[in-house]
């Protein structure tokens, strides 16, 4: 699995792809594939402020229930409603299917976030055991 | 791979999903090693049988099985299970993996002041599912044995996979017509075995199904399951397993707690919830009242993935069991509403 270089990663399996002062949010593909068929998710509301390291939501498979950590803190901008009725979306295509825009605090958070080498490698060694 | 009560099982193979839809409109095989068999044979085999269980099994024809529970003397259950009548005197009790000592040891205990033996085969048997409405057509094309001459509960015996005098029993965990087969349980015939059922499925598109698809199957038939829906401090009246309890034996372990249990009143019953808001209501979750406060508990709650509903089962008071009472689970802090809603939740078109 190709892991974006131009997005950082945390070790609770989100994705974060910076635009200036603004980022993307969502799960990646390595966490779709552990929790199995996507069916629900709860994201927060626009406005909402998240926090780097804190839940901001939840994702949810036939099997289990998944907590959301935010990659960075920030102000919710854009929700992606579209996962709210087609959450298998997520399984198809993790890294495309995002969840929330936030405008970013403190863009100096993600420097401590794992690149795409480090997070690949992350989870090659999580996977073997 | 999970542990589940020691035996490392997949939870999926293809995805829960698509195995679950195999079993509702094809086909899907199941490894079901981990169930306990447990033997009862002798003069006074059926007595104990009678003794131990709450269906009645001199009802049962050799070769007809039947589902029955065993209760502690309080009422409450030692497990469910499946007797299957075998020969004039003998029987084949199918417990679940998780109480499988405790049930063998209840089993003799209990049975021994009549004239029978109580034999552990827990480990002589690997058991294959076949579940699903092309079941049938899999497990003809590998036996001798005539299914259409085998009734849903009954059971026979033939040659499978070239094994002779297999068990074959047309029994199952998910709703669905299909067989359990009962292989000896060395590797490499379970191994060999299972192959030869995926190819003999493959043109009915079979799928190896996991503990996941078998949990949600059994959820949407509403089929309980021990430590949810039964356990040791849930009685047969509140599971709603009344007409498996046959009041009319004279005798049998834990009758005289649910006589008084009746007369006494249910506090709680088992119901089914559709969610109503967006939310998934899963084991353990609490329900509450309009107002807030904690009325009962969830017992099992999943996705349904035939009927793409979010579906649950529940304890609550009596006096808010009618269908379409709405109710509020607790998901994460917050009330979601469920409403009450006939049980089962699904239930396999009758054959034309």
């Amino acid at each position: 699995m190709a892991y974006p270089a131009d997005f950082k990663y945390t070790k609770e399996h989100e994705w974060i792809k910076p635009d200036g002062g603004n980022a993307t949010i969502g799960i990646t593909s390595y966490a779709q594939d552990s929790l199995g068929d996507i069916v629900f998710v709860d994201l927060p509301k626009p406005g909402t402020e998240i926090s780097a390291g804190k839940t901001f939501g939840s994702v949810e498979s036939v099997k289990a229930v998944s907590d959301l950590y935010a990659p960075a803190s920030g102000t919710v901008t854009e929700v992606n409603g579209d996962l709210n009725t087609h959450p298998e979306k997520i399984n198809k295509d993790a890294h495309g299917s995002w969840m929330v825009k936030i405008k970013l605090k403190d863009a100096a958070e993600l420097n401590s976030l794992l690149s795409a080498a480090d997070y690949e490698k992350f989870v090659s060694e999580e996977g073997g055991h | 791979m999970v542990d589940f009560n020691g035996w490392d099982m997949p939870v999926e193979y293809s995805g829960i999903i698509a195995e679950h839809n195999a079993v509702r409109t094809g086909v899907g095989i199941f490894d079901v090693s981990h169930m306990g068999d447990i033997r009862v044979a002798g003069r006074e085999a059926l007595a104990s049988i009678q003794h131990i269980s709450i269906n009645d099994a001199s009802r049962l024809a050799i070769g007809q099985a039947q589902y029955s529970a065993m209760l502690y003397p309080q009422g409450t259950f030692v497990d469910d299970i499946i007797v299957h009548r075998l020969a004039e005197q003998e029987y084949l009790i199918v417990i679940n993996a998780g109480t499988r000592e405790k049930d063998f040891n209840w089993v003799r205990d209990n049975t021994r002041q009549f004239d029978c033996v109580v034999e552990n085969l827990s480990d002589d048997f690997t058991q294959i599912a076949i579940q699903g409405p092309r079941g049938v057509d899999v497990v003809q094309k590998l036996t001798d044995a005539d299914l259409s001459a085998v009734k849903f509960y009954w059971v026979t015996r033939g040659t499978i996979c070239g094994l002779k005098n297999i068990l074959i029993a047309r029994t199952g965990y998910t709703g669905e017509d299909g067989f359990e087969i009962y292989i000896p349980s060395d590797e490499q015939t379970s191994a060999r075995v299972w192959n030869e059922v995926l190819q003999a499925g493959k043109e009915f598109g079979v799928l190896p199904c996991g503990l996941g698809a078998r949990n949600t199957l059994r959820l949407e038939s509403k089929l309980p399951l021990y430590g949810h829906e039964i356990s040791d401090t849930i009685n047969v009246w509140e599971a709603g397993l009344d007409r498996f309890c046959k009041m009319e034996k004279p005798e049998f372990v834990g009758r005289d707690a649910l006589d008084k249990a009746k007369a006494a009143g249910l506090k709680r019953t088992l119901v089914g919830l559709e969610m109503v808001d967006r939310g998934i209501a899963r084991d353990g979750y609490r329900i509450l009242n309009s107002s807030g406060q904690e009325i009962g508990y969830v017992t099992s709650g999943s996705y349904a993935p035939f009927l793409k509903k979010n579906i649950a089962l529940a304890y609550v008071p009596p006096e808010l069991s009618a269908v379409g009472t709405e109710v509020l689970v607790e998901i994460r802090n917050q009330g979601v509403k469920a409403r009450v809603v006939p049980t089962p939740f699904y239930k396999r078109p009758k054959k034309s």
